[in-house]
């Protein structure tokens, strides 16, 4: 196990090497710079920027700069949209915000999910299985930037429950939904993983044999049956963790809520070079994080996989 | 989604190769299949909003692109959906035909939704394929590489690439199938070291059929079961990111259009009395990807006899 | 044993602003009743990008600096200018030295004088190539002595034509006369920075905890990307009058969700989506705002070597201005009181006399049988289609317009166009390369005179994208640097334009915006939008 663990941390480095090398390449690439404006600026200014923040050097040059500041100094640079920021700062304000809602609607997701899809299995063929199946996938193909200013219309607009937008700190009323709006289709998912692997497990002569010994339903569900049918569940939680994290740029556009997704897509049509690759790197270490930790997780309930 | 059949499609796929991939287990399947309601109806609806997007726009009076002056900046007052102007499906803001744009528009979600598919379905085949068929050191490098690959967060790497090569429709469909191909690629070596040891595998070794010709001629066909529900799940998964794309403003250039940028122009004018223009195009989008999901479980279903 | 009568005291004095509030203020001049909540709330698409005077480089940032910081003069709410932290100005004959006098009373916000070596110490930190501030071309339009030096690093910052003679004693010195400079003054980029906050702070000195400034308010919040808040500077000199007391600026990127939280009371100014303008204003006549802005949009041709043969004949050039029908892009798309352009330069602008160019003058059906008529001239037709790609960034009200173009193009000329956007800065890119056929523009003044927008068709401008070349333009516009009245050389200028067509005038901005009906005070007449909240009051409902 260790040893896995050891392994697999060897492979996270390169891996997020790559990522680096090849985000920078492409995004120095990508045509005009941060300093690419509606009216450009006389050359003399631009150069004068562009010597201050090093964008003169081959990039290279830039790259190990980059990256040489990051491992002495954990430092990741400062913003060139916004002037009087850092990088480090931006993460810093904005990736617990993200966390923050992001954490809430794994929850959610997770919560309502896997009992819907037990309810489901359990029921099989009945209308509440029909209406579980459907709802989750009507969760799924709602795409959420229809819900999310629905959401506000009709909360916000029409019941005047909830403030329209904003973080305040992250107090309850301004999750409610942000959260919604990004756990829909992690939760539909969900139920429907649950409900498939839990119909395998249910199907199976362990549980039948259970049955007609006679032990009492909950007892068998509780105990046999419950816990094989979330390892496919467990398997999704890192991707579906990384997904929301994606699905977090929507979250921002519309709520307002001041996290890291929009700083990213905004950096990337800004050209703001180390903003971009400040929240690519957080990302990337997370998704490895994160797949890490469901594996090991996975293997911990599942007694059959051996490292 | 994608991820959440993985393991379901990786037992499938043990159990098919135990059952010699006959021809009994095709018929058997498609007798499954057709027993399965949810899926036939689904397979017919989908075959039905496909057909109307090529027999369509026959009926329609205006074109995709076509603009109705006089509905022009008055959609709200003149465009609804009406048989007598010809909109059947209203206009959208600019006094275009709402009805020639969800066709258009089916068109082209479709489209990105097969190939962007065929895509993944083809280099994962391919890779995973090779990858388990030659085995040892390869086997692991390559798998290895898609590790790596798995940990990269995909949807930024599709803006950036966006951005970086121009917007463009081949680059969206080759940049989704590009990065969905890794579970493919998975499942189709796992698969693959099964069947490797068979005997047509083995009988062909000997008679000296080259290791190229092996993947490509025995292997591959051996594996279209789980490729094909593969490819039906994953077809709306890439729908869906289209219209992520769709949504920064990333996706197809104007006047094509496809089903998420007119759910996103729709959603956008909701509070404006234009409704129709959310509606119609998210009809057709929610139905199409109910289909594609009723269709993909109906298909895993047939070809896994353990299931039942 | 001294607790008691203390807290008595404070007692009592609370007591007694408690019951002034329940008097309700009433406004200094117009006496109506004053809310008791003064607190206003607007909403930003997008997260400004600095508050530091003179790195801003954005509209909504400069509007936050302005309520921060003061400059030597400001603008009332028509646009004319008033005293500031300068009481007045002299200026020599020639009009290239300027002496601007300070007021003694002007104080920062942590009590320290405002004098003149901090303007000095802030146009030379906006010069300096230290600061590398995307605005530093502010510095070199403003013709300072010297500027050229010190912005390359050949001269050090204090070679800088401004002198502190005393200090309330501020001394300019122009490398040309400029007749306008005082007006420049009231520029973000001008304001006072302070030099002791800056260097113990270094590139924090912007934030809400560091921050000194000499404004009407000050910055006590700032969450990037969701909100920031600006209060009543009580050291400000003229604090008396300031009536608002708190300014918030939430940040929502979307349009329509703006508006949603304006209808919801979030906001009290918010924005209009594209399009609804007309029918907002039948459903709020008296929220639903719009007035001229000093900006144009147009359609620029290449006119390079790398642009397409077609363009180079004015009579293909004349035919496309004249086959879009304008009324129908300002009245039926935008929707929100733009004009119809003919020529490059708004109307709303100061001195500027829209001259009667000829297709200005036509009938839409004259104008549309006057391109068939010029493009069969120049030998395109049915057989020989005109084919030609348009480029615009992305955003959904160029998508309408460029559809619509070319839409027009195709029924009146049957033209051949292809819409192409990218996204901004490699639209920006493409264009500044002239790797376009026919593309977007947009030019909004920096100041409220002609040239602002008419400079930008000369050669040398930076900004000729299409590089448009014309010998009498060019000399036109230069003698018009040193005119007392250079409106006849604008009209001149418009006129060849009108007549050699480098670009295709659509339409001239209108500003919009939801206001809720008790805020006062919006300086409507003011073309250029410089807004300072202190001027804003809120009336109880």
């Amino acid at each position: 196990m260790i040893n896995y663990i050891i392994k697999r941390i060897g492979i996270a480095i390169p891996t997020l090497l790559i990522l680096i090398a090849v985000s920078f390449y492409l995004m120095h690439a990508a045509p005009g710079g941060p300093f690419t404006s509606e009216r450009p600026l006389p050359p003399q200014v631009l150069a004068n920027i562009e010597a201050k923040y090093g964008l003169d050097q081959p990039i290279w040059r830039q790259m190990i700069n980059y990256l040489s500041g990051i491992i002495t100094e954990f430092d990741f640079g400062p913003s060139y949209k916004y002037h009087d920021r850092t990088v480090n700062e931006i993460i810093g304000r904005g990736f617990p915000i993200t966390l923050k809602y992001g954490f809430w609607s794994f929850i959610a997701a997770i919560g309502v999910g896997i009992p819907l899809g037990a309810i489901a299995a359990i029921r099989k063929n009945t209308w509440i299985d029909y209406l579980a199946v459907g709802v989750s996938i009507g969760a799924q193909v709602l795409p959420n930037f229809v819900m999310a200013p629905l959401l506000i219309i009709v909360f916000t607009l029409w019941l005047d429950w909830l403030p329209g937008g904003g973080w305040n700190g992250g107090s309850w009323e301004y999750l409610v939904m942000p959260v919604i709006a990004l756990s829909t289709s992690y939760m539909a998912s969900i139920a429907r993983i649950t409900r498939s692997s839990m119909l395998e497990v249910l199907n199976t002569n362990y549980i039948r044999t259970a049955k007609s010994k006679g032990l009492p339903t909950k007892v068998i569900f509780f105990r046999h049956v419950l816990k094989p049918s979330l390892l496919p569940v467990i398997s999704y939680l890192g991707p579906a963790f990384v997904g929301l994290i994606t699905g977090s740029v929507l979250i921002d556009i519309y709520f307002s809520t001041g996290g890291m997704g929009y700083f990213f897509v905004n950096a990337a049509f800004n050209r703001d070079y180390s903003v971009m690759m400040g929240i690519t790197i957080v990302v990337g270490g997370l998704t490895i994080l994160f797949s890490l930790i469901a594996d090991l997780l996975y293997a911990w309930i599942d007694p059959k996989i051996r490292y | 989604m994608i991820v959440a059949n993985k393991k379901k499609i990786k037992d499938m796929a043990e159990n098919f190769s135990e059952s010699g991939a006959g021809r009994s287990l095709w018929k058997d399947a498609r007798i499954r299949f057709i027993q399965n309601k949810a899926a036939t109806i689904s397979l017919f609806v989908l075959l039905a909003i496909v057909s109307f997007s090529f027999i369509g726009p026959y009926f329609a009076v205006w074109s995709y692109e076509q603009i109705d002056w006089n509905a022009m900046g008055s959609a709200a007052r003149v465009g609804m959906p009406s048989i007598e102007s010809g909109h059947y499906f209203g206009t959208d803001d600019l006094g275009r035909d709402l009805y020639s744009r969800v066709i258009q528009g089916t068109q082209i979600s479709l489209m990105v939704g097969v190939l962007g598919a065929s895509v993944a379905v083809i280099v994962g085949t391919l890779y995973g394929a090779t990858s388990g068929y030659l085995g040892g050191k390869t086997d692991q490098i390559m798998m290895r590489i898609v590790d790596i690959l798995m940990s990269i967060p995909y949807m930024f790497v599709l803006i950036l690439l966006l951005v970086v090569f121009g917007r463009s429709i081949g680059m969206l469909f080759i940049g989704i199938g590009l990065l969905s191909w890794l579970d493919m690629s998975r499942i189709v070596r796992g698969q693959t070291l099964n069947l490797k040891n068979k005997e047509f595998i083995e009988a062909a070794k000997v008679t000296g059929v080259s290791d190229f010709k092996i993947i490509t001629r025995h292997i591959v066909p051996n594996l279209l079961g789980i490729v094909a529900v593969y490819a039906t799940l994953l077809v709306p998964g890439i729908i869906l990111a289209e219209s992520f794309i769709s949504f920064l403003g990333l996706g197809v250039q104007e006047p094509s259009t496809s089903w998420g940028a007119l759910i996103k122009e729709g959603s956008g004018t909701i509070s404006y009395d234009t409704e129709w223009q959310l509606l119609f195009p998210l009809a057709f989008f929610v139905v199409s990807l109910f289909c594609f999901y009723f269709i993909g479980d109906g298909l895993r279903d047939a070809l896994d006899p353990k299931e039942r | 044993m001294n607790y008691l009568p203390k807290s008595l005291a404070t007692g009592f004095v609370l007591a007694l602003f408690a019951s002034s509030s329940v008097f309700a203020a009433t406004h200094p001049v117009t006496g109506e009743t004053l809310a008791e909540d003064q607190t206003f709330t607007y909403s930003l698409l997008d997260e400004f990008t600095s508050v530091d005077p003179q790195i801003v480089e954005d509209v909504s940032g400069a509007d936050i600096v302005r309520d921060l910081f003061e400059g030597l003069m400001n603008q009332d709410a028509d646009g004319n200018l008033v005293p500031g932290v300068a009481t007045g100005y002299t200026t020599n004959d020639a009009k290239d030295v300027y002496t601007f006098t300070l007021r003694d009373n002007a104080m920062w916000s942590d009590g320290n004088p405002v004098t003149a070596h901090d303007f000095v110490y802030a146009w030379r930190r906006l010069a300096d190539p230290a600061t590398a501030s995307p605005y530093s071309w502010f510095a070199e339009i403003m013709a300072l002595e010297n500027v050229g030096d010190v912005m390359s690093g050949d001269a050090a910052p204090e070679a800088l034509g401004v002198t502190a003679l005393d200090n309330h004693t501020l001394e300019v010195r122009l490398t040309s006369s400029l007749p306008y400079f005082a007006a420049m003054t009231t520029h973000s980029s001008t304001f006072p920075s302070p030099e002791w906050i800056v260097r113990t702070s270094g590139n924090d000195w912007t934030k809400p905890e560091n921050i000194v400034s000499n404004g009407a308010y000050v910055l006590t919040e700032h969450i990037p990307n969701e909100r920031s808040v600006r209060e009543r500077n009580s050291l400000y000199w003229n604090n008396d009058a300031t009536i608002l007391e708190k300014v918030v600026a939430l940040v929502i990127n979307d349009e329509n969700v703006d508006f949603t939280r304006y209808l919801a009371n979030e906001l009290d100014k918010g924005t209009v989506p594209s399009g609804q303008y007309i029918r907002l204003k039948q459903d709020y006549p008296d929220e639903a705002t719009s007035f001229p802005r000093l900006c144009n949009y147009y359609m620029t041709f290449n006119l390079s070597d790398s642009g397409p043969e077609a363009f180079k004949d004015v009579r293909v050039r004349q035919a496309l201005a004249h086959a879009i029908d304008r009324s129908v892009i300002t009245e039926k798309i935008l929707q929100a009181g733009q004009i119809n352009a003919f020529t490059f330069t708004p109307g709303a602008t100061a001195g500027f006399e829209v001259p009667p160019v000829a297709f200005g003058q036509m009938s839409q059906d004259e104008r549309e049988a006057k391109a068939k008529e010029l493009l069969a001239e120049a030998g395109y037709g049915a057989d020989n289609p005109l084919s030609f790609e348009y480029i615009y960034n992305t955003s959904e009200g160029h998508k309408k317009i460029a559809i619509a173009a070319q839409q027009m193009w195709k029924e009146v000329l049957g033209a051949e166009v292809t819409l192409a956007n990218q996204e901004w800065k490699t639209f920006l890119k493409t264009r500044g390369a002239q790797g376009f056929e026919l593309a977007r523009g947009a030019w909004c003044g920096d100041y409220n005179e002609a040239s602002t927008f008419l400079d930008l068709l000369t050669s040398p401008s930076g900004y000729n994208d299409g590089k448009f070349s014309n010998a009498e333009v060019d000399s036109l516009m230069l003698d018009a640097r040193t005119m007392d009245d250079a409106s006849s050389n604008y009209t001149r200028v418009e006129e060849i334009l009108a007549n050699e067509m480098p670009v295709i005038p659509i339409y001239h901005y209108a500003g919009v915006f939801m206001l809720k009906t008790n805020v006062k005070g919006w300086p409507y007449n003011n073309v250029e939008q410089n807004i300072y909240s202190r001027n804003l009051y809120k009336v109880a409902k």
